[in-house]
């Protein structure tokens, strides 16, 4: 499989570019305190995504790749710092506050596609209803219009013919058939940006494969930049051109993604890509090199967050701000004094 | 506990020269009654686990390695039925036993991680007075005696014995599937069987729980069947792998000759289509289509409409048994020169 496009295109003007992303979380102190704690779940976030380009952001549970996800197309209104988006006449505008007829606007051209295909699908409602809602909500055409768009998106996503799919219910399709429905859902009002939250991570490995190529194939057919969102390094691998690794709200490493998982720059991306299993039973794999559990970003200390699973942490760690991201290699980024 | 007299299991080294089955499975059939008819979810499969050995069941959801799992503990759910079969633990045949015989051996000779673990305990009662009272159930002891044993079980996984008067809620899910491990254990069970322990898990938690579960199996010299749908999992932790299809075993074999050589096309895009972080980029497998309805699945092969070597004889006769080295397939066109 092809990925999307080259890392030279970042040199170009983003379509997306966030700036200092932040989301705090109050932590519940009792029913009539007022909390004054924060999970920080994004902290400081800052990246650009090109047009046409497949971005991942991978990191284990409790990360933030969702939140973050979730605040790139507005779903979550961000504690502070912007996310510039290209609107339709190509001008960056601030999406984090947008409401009413211009959140409505932002929404033709920003979609996201979910985990869960048994959840994220109305059970009530047709294949067809579901698929045609946002061009409802956006009056974006008419009724025979509508049914016509709604098929050429069925069968695009390889529900053919859409005949057969059109008046079904989700319980009777089956899980890729269902992801590919809730595929169709989101790209049948022709967004330029999607974020897709572990969308093959529910389907079986034999069916995973056709969804992964169906989404590369729809992003160059259509011009789709992808933020992807996985915890499975080796789905990024196939899937994104260049990826963040996200530990505690924080991105630790960025880059080009063959960069990244050959040579990992921070020590926590060592961690992580030599805790993933091989699919070779002749193969032995390096030890993992880090100590302890994650734990829960509340109001944490300003060192490195990485600091006490570190392998490599010093004094100096221990002492100063968490580490700047700063090029350790062409084009790949590090929040490290050690690496 | 004296572990240092029992032999080690090598990882991978072993072929099990001296067969010395734990379990023998011979033609287990279940069905699952619906309305709709019978779900033939495991139909005729037979293998056996040696002392010590490693058993990895791979397969996609529906292929009925979970419904084996709980056939060979009979915990099934109430419109499951056992349609014929043996499943001989050390001899003794398991399939005509009633619940109340069942107990005596669930825990003491064969005992079962879940998936869900971590709701598998209790969470207004303390971990370690769960365990004890599964002890309890089991062995005749004293509190201290129990006690002790708690400690050796939390020392054998791993876990911190300061967190044995803890509630579920205070550990994380890494420590509750520890937990779930230690409670298995127990009663130092011949066989344990894990069913996609590590699934809902981070990598890094799953890789220290996979070191952890290799090492108790080696030190108590302790049959394993490890059943999941990830490929790279089932390579670290087994000796040997079955892969299932619609309710079938279709390979079974040595993990290194089944990784490196298979013989069934099912095994083989399998395979291909897991992305691994290291080695080239390949071209990712797929197949076609969706796993057959197991109301009515297909005659023949049942792997035959997603098969792209099929044939006619395919689509009406079940497949041949065929060998290759130290494994077999069922299929009627294998791959890599296997022959009946």
């Amino acid at each position: 499989m092809a990925t999307a496009a080259p890392a030279s295109a970042v040199g170009t003007r983003p379509l997306v570019k966030v700036e200092d992303l932040q989301k705090r979380f109050p932590v519940s102190a009792g029913l009539f305190e007022r909390s004054h704690s924060f999970v920080h779940a994004v902290d400081g976030v800052s990246f650009e995504l090109a047009r046409g380009e497949s971005f991942g952001l991978v990191g284990e549970s409790g990360c933030g790749k969702t939140t973050t996800g979730r605040l790139l197309v507005r779903l979550a209104e961000p504690s502070d710092g912007r996310v510039l988006f290209d609107d339709a006449a190509g001008t960056p505008t601030d999406i984090t506050h947008l409401a009413g007829a211009s959140l409505k606007a932002f929404r033709r051209r920003a979609q996201m596609i979910f985990q869960d295909p048994y959840e994220s699908l109305n059970p009530r409602r047709t294949i067809f209803d579901t698929v045609a809602e946002p061009l409802k909500v956006q009056n974006a055409c008419g009724p025979h219009e509508c049914l016509e768009r709604v098929s050429r998106m069925l069968e695009m996503v390889g529900l053919t013919p859409a005949a057969a799919y059109l008046f079904r219910y989700p319980h009777e399709l089956s899980g890729g058939q269902r992801q590919r429905a809730a595929i169709a859902r989101a790209l049948v009002i022709e967004p330029i940006f999607v974020v897709a939250d572990e969308p093959t991570s529910m389907l079986d490995v034999s069916i995973r494969t056709g969804v992964m190529q169906l989404m590369q194939s729809l992003a160059d057919r259509l011009g789709i930049s992808y933020l992807y969102i996985t915890h499975d390094l080796a789905v990024a691998r196939y899937m994104c051109s260049r990826i963040a690794v996200m530990y505690l709200g924080k991105i630790v490493e960025m880059g080009e993604t063959e960069s990244v998982l050959q040579q990992p720059k921070h020590p926590y991306t060592q961690a992580l890509l030599s805790a993933v299993p091989i699919p070779d039973p002749t193969v032995t794999r390096e030890p993992v090199r880090i100590a302890g559990g994650v734990s829960r970003p509340v109001d944490p200390p300003p060192r490195c967050r990485f600091y006490d699973r570190c392998p490599i942490a010093d004094d100096f760690c221990r002492d100063n701000d968490h580490p700047p991201l700063e090029e350790k290699a062409s084009g790949q980024l590090a929040a490290c004094y050690k690496a | 506990m004296d572990t240092n007299a029992k032999p080690t299991a090598a990882k991978r080294t072993i072929g099990v020269a001296t067969p010395d089955p734990v379990l023998a499975v011979e033609d287990l059939t279940m069905y699952y009654a619906t309305r709709a008819g019978d779900v033939r979810a495991v139909d005729g499969v037979s293998f056996a686990v040696q002392r010590g050995e490693s058993v990895g069941l791979v397969g996609e959801s529906g292929c009925g390695k979970s419904s084996i799992a709980m056939a060979l503990l009979k915990l099934l759910p109430e419109n499951a039925r056992l349609i014929r079969g043996k499943i001989l633990l050390n001899g003794a045949d398991l399939a005509p036993l009633s619940d109340d015989e069942m107990r005596e051996h669930r825990w003491n000779h064969i005992a079962m991680v879940f998936q869900a673990a971590m709701n598998a305990l209790n969470p207004v009662y303390r971990v370690g007075d769960q365990i004890i009272e599964a002890l309890d159930a089991h062995i005749r002891s004293t509190p201290e005696i129990s006690m002790e044993r708690v400690r050796e079980l939390f020392d054998l996984v791993s876990l911190d014995p300061g967190f044995i008067p803890r509630y579920p809620h205070e550990y994380s899910g890494g420590m509750k599937q520890r937990a779930g491990i230690a409670m298995a254990l127990a009663c130092e069970p011949d066989l344990l069987i894990a069913d996609e322990p590590t699934t809902a898990l981070d990598v890094i938690v799953q890789d220290r729980i996979l070191k952890e579960l290799r090492k108790v199996q080696e030190a108590l010299y302790m049959s394993l069947i490890y059943i999941s749908h990830d490929m790279a999992v089932i390579a670290e932790v087994s000796h040997t792998v079955g892969v299932m299809y619609a309710g079938r075993i279709v390979e079974w074999g040595e993990t290194v000759d089944v990784f490196h050589r298979p013989i069934h096309p099912y095994t083989q895009t399998l395979m291909s289509a897991f992305p691994s972080v290291t080695g080239p980029k390949h071209e990712l497998g797929m197949l076609s289509g969706e796993p057959p309805n197991l109301l009515t699945p297909p005659p023949g092969c049942r792997f035959h409409p997603r098969c792209p070597y099929a044939t006619d004889v395919c689509r009406s006769e079940e497949p041949p048994i065929v060998r290759s080295g130290s494994h077999w397939a069922a299929c009627w066109h294998p791959l890599d020169g296997a022959a009946a």
